[in-house]
C-alpha cells in the first residue's frame, strides 16, 4: 500500500475502525476539539500557567484554619499525592510559621541584610550587593517539625504535607560572615526575619559556617513572598522553622538566645532535644496513598519520597505485607543531599488487603524507625508512644479489598 | 630566607582563631550604631541587649486593657481566641473558644513555661499587639512583662522589672530546656536513636 496516496482523512477513518474492534471502546475516535483558554493569549504568553485541567492544591492543616480569625497564615500543606520527581513547584511548596503570620510586602530596593554582634566588621548589604557575590545553587528539602501523621488524617498531604523541595540559590552564609570576621569566641548566630513579627532562631555556628545558604531564589525565580521574597536563609536538614524567611539580620553571639521560635521547642530532655533540631532519615509512599483508589488487581508502580537531614538518601525498601518483609525499591532521581529522593517499587496487587510501608537508610546507615521501633527505645507500649521530636517513624497505607487506600495509623 | 616563614606558618597553625578570615569580596557597607541599636531586638537570656527603662504589675495591669491586649487574650488572660497569658487556678471549666494552635492552656503558658523571663520581654516587644508590632516603649514592654509574671505568681505586685531585675527573675520552668547537642557535619541527630 502507498501511504502516500492515501489522502488523511481516508487513514484516519481505518485507524478508527481498528481502534474500535481492538479494545471495544471508542475512545480515541472521538476527537477532542481542544477549548481555548479563558485567559488572553498575549497573557500567557507573558507568563504561563497551568492548564485548568490540573487542579492539585494545597490545603491548611485542620488544627487551625488559613487564615485564621486573626487574618494570619498558619500551616498549609503540599499535595504530595500528585507529585512526581523531586522538586516542589514554588505555588505549591508548603508554608508555616511557628505562629501564623502575616506575608509582608517587601520591596527588594529597600530590603537590607546586616550580620553584626561578635564580628570584626559589622556589614549591612544591598540585594545588588549580594547578587554581585559568588552564589551556589542547591536542592534541598525542607520540613516542618509539625509534620507528623495523626490517626485522624486521610490523606498523604495532610500525614506528611508539611515537607518539599527545591532548588535554592544564593550566596554561602560563611562567605559572608567571612566576610565580617567571626570573632574566636563566637558559638551561636541568631538569624532574624523582617515580618510583623520578626521571627528568629538560633543556629550554631559551626553549622553557619558549614552548608547555610542567603537565598535570593528559588526553583529559578525569585523566592515566592510566602517562601521568603527577597531573602530566605537556607539551613539544611534543619527544621523549617531555622530556614528564617525575609532575612534582616543576623547576630554573631556566643550562646543559645531562646528566640520565641527556641522557646516553640524547649524540652527538658536532651535526647528529645537532640531530635528536635536535624531531621532524621523518612520516606512516605505517595501513590498508593490514602483516599486513592485503585481500579482492580493488577501492576501498579509505586512510588514515593525519601529524604534525610544528616545526608544523602542511600536507599529505601518497601513492604507490601505490613512490614514482615522489605524488598529494595530502586531510586527514580539523584540522591543528593539534604534532598527528596523519588523511589519507584514494581507491585503485582493481588487485590486482597494489604499494608503497603517503605523505610529509608541515609548514607550514614541510619535506618527510618517504624512507631513499634520507637515504642522500645522509649520504653512505651506502641498504641500508647509518643514519637518525640520530629516523627520521621514509618507511614503504613491500608489496601482494602475494594482497591481503596487508608490511613494504616487510623 | 626560608627558615622563618616555616616558622610563621607554624605559629598561625598553632593558634588558629576559630575562622582566620579577612574580606575578600569587600562589599557592603558598615552600618551606623544607631542602625544596630534599632535592630538589635533580640534579647539573649543575660539581658544584655535590654534597653533602658521599667515597670511594675500595676501599670501593666492599666496597660493591659489600653493597649487592647485584654480584646484578644480576654480580661483574666485566657478563654479567649488568642492564647492563654495567665494560667488560671482551682477547678477549671473548658472554654468555650478552642485552643488555637499550637495550643496554649494554663500549663504551657508563657509565664509557666518559658524558662527565661527575657523571652516574654522579648515576644511583646517583636510581636504584640498583633497588627500594632513594635508600637510599644521599653517602659511599656516592662510594664505589661511584669504583669504577667504577677499574674502567673512569679513576682510580686510592686516588683520593678527593668534590664537588670528581669533577667534574675527565676522562673519555675528555668531547668525545662536541654540544649541541642553540639552539631558536626554528617552526623546523625541521636546516636543510639533507632
Ligand atoms: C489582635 C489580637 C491581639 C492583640 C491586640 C494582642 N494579642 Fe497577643 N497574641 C495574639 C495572637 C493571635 C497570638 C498567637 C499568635 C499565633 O499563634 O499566631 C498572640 C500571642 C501572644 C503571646 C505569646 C503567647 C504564647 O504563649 O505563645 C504573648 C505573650 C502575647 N500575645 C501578649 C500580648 C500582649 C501583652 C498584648 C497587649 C500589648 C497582646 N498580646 C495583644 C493576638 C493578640
Amino acid at each position: 500500500m502507498n501511504y502516500s496516496k492515501r489522502n488523511r482523512r481516508g487513514f484516519l477513518k481505518n485507524t478508527a475502525a481498528l481502534a474500535s474492534l481492538a479494545a471495544g471502546g471508542a475512545e480515541l475516535t472521538k476527537a477532542q476539539t481542544p477549548g481555548t483558554p479563558a485567559k488572553r493569549v498575549d497573557e500567557l504568553i507573558a507568563y504561563g500557567e497551568r492548564s485548568r485541567y490540573v487542579n492539585s492544591i494545597r490545603v491548611p492543616v485542620s488544627e487551625r484554619h488559613s487564615p485564621d480569625e486573626f487574618g494570619l497564615t498558619f500551616h498549609v500543606l503540599t499535595p504530595l499525592q500528585d507529585s512526581v520527581g523531586i522538586i516542589t513547584p514554588s505555588s505549591l511548596h508548603y508554608t508555616a510559621t511557628h505562629r501564623g503570620a502575616i506575608v509582608p510586602d517587601i520591596d527588594p530596593r529597600e530590603h537590607r541584610l546586616m550580620i553584626h554582634g561578635m564580628v570584626d566588621r559589622p556589614l549591612v548589604f544591598t540585594m545588588d550587593e549580594l547578587r554581585r557575590l559568588p552564589y551556589v545553587s542547591r536542592i534541598h528539602f525542607i520540613e516542618c517539625l509539625g509534620n507528623r501523621a495523626r490517626p485522624m488524617h486521610k490523606t498523604v498531604q495532610e500525614t506528611h504535607g508539611l515537607t518539599s523541595c527545591a532548588e535554592w540559590t544564593g550566596v554561602p552564609l560563611s562567605l559572608l560572615l567571612k566576610e565580617a570576621g567571626v570573632q574566636a569566641e563566637a558559638s551561636w548566630i541568631v538569624a532574624e526575619g523582617a515580618e510583623e513579627v520578626k521571627g528568629a532562631s538560633s543556629i550554631p555556628l559551626a553549622k553557619a559556617m558549614d552548608d547555610c545558604i542567603v537565598c535570593y531564589a528559588q526553583n529559578g525565580e525569585p523566592i515566592r513572598p510566602q517562601q521568603g521574597f527577597p531573602l530566605r536563609l537556607m539551613v539544611p536538614g534543619f527544621e523549617g522553622i531555622y530556614q528564617i524567611k525575609y532575612l534582616r539580620r543576623i547576630k554573631v553571639v556566643d550562646r543559645y538566645y531562646m528566640t520565641y521560635d527556641d522557646y516553640g521547642h524547649i524540652n527538658p530532655d536532651a535526647k528529645v532535644a537532640a531530635l528536635t533540631h536535624q531531621i532524621g532519615p523518612k520516606s512516605v509512599i505517595t501513590f498508593p496513598s490514602g483516599g486513592q483508589q485503585l481500579s482492580g488487581a493488577g501492576f501498579y508502580e509505586i512510588s514515593g519520597l525519601a529524604w534525610s537531614g544528616a545526608a544523602a538518601v542511600g536507599g529505601v525498601e518497601v513492604s507490601t505485607d505490613g512490614g514482615a518483609n522489605w524488598q529494595k525499591a530502586e531510586l527514580r532521581s539523584p540522591a543528593l543531599s539534604m534532598a527528596h529522593a523519588r523511589f519507584g517499587f514494581h507491585w503485582n496487587w493481588d487485590g486482597k488487603e494489604c499494608v503497603l510501608m517503605s523505610r529509608c537508610t541515609d548514607e550514614l546507615g541510619t535506618v527510618q524507625p517504624t512507631r513499634a521501633e520507637i515504642a522500645k527505645y522509649w520504653n512505651e507500649p506502641v498504641e500508647k508512644v509518643r514519637v518525640r521530636g520530629a516523627d520521621n517513624s514509618v507511614q503504613p497505607w491500608r489496601i482494602a479489598s475494594d482497591g481503596s487506600v487508608h490511613n494504616g495509623l487510623s | 630566607m626560608v627558615f622563618p616563614k616555616v616558622l610563621a606558618v607554624a605559629v598561625l597553625a598553632l593558634c588558629p582563631p576559630a575562622w582566620t578570615q579577612s574580606p575578600t569580596y569587600k562589599l557592603g557597607r558598615s552600618p551606623t550604631a544607631e542602625e544596630i541599636r534599632s535592630q538589635d531586638i533580640a534579647i539573649s537570656p543575660t539581658g544584655k541587649e535590654l534597653p533602658a527603662g521599667q515597670g511594675t504589675a500595676k501599670e501593666g495591669a492599666t496597660l493591659y486593657v489600653r493597649k487592647g491586649c485584654a480584646g484578644c487574650h480576654g480580661a483574666t488572660g485566657s478563654g479567649a481566641h488568642a492564647p492563654t497569658l495567665i494560667s488560671r487556678k482551682g477547678p477549671q471549666t473548658a472554654t468555650a473558644v478552642p485552643c488555637l494552635a499550637p495550643c496554649v492552656n494554663d500549663s504551657n503558658t508563657m509565664g509557666v513555661h518559658s524558662p527565661f523571663a527575657t523571652t516574654i520581654w522579648d515576644y511583646i516587644n517583636r510581636g504584640m499587639p498583633l497588627g500594632k508590632e513594635g508600637s510599644l516603649t521599653p517602659n511599656e514592654v516592662y510594664a505589661l512583662t511584669a504583669f504577667l509574671l504577677y499574674k502567673n505568681d512569679i513576682i510580686k505586685k510592686d516588683e520593678l522589672m527593668d534590664a537588670r531585675s528581669l533577667p534574675k527573675v527565676k522562673m519555675p520552668n528555668r531547668d525545662g530546656a536541654a540544649l541541642p547537642p553540639e552539631w558536626k557535619h554528617g552526623t546523625p541527630r541521636l546516636q543510639g536513636y533507632p
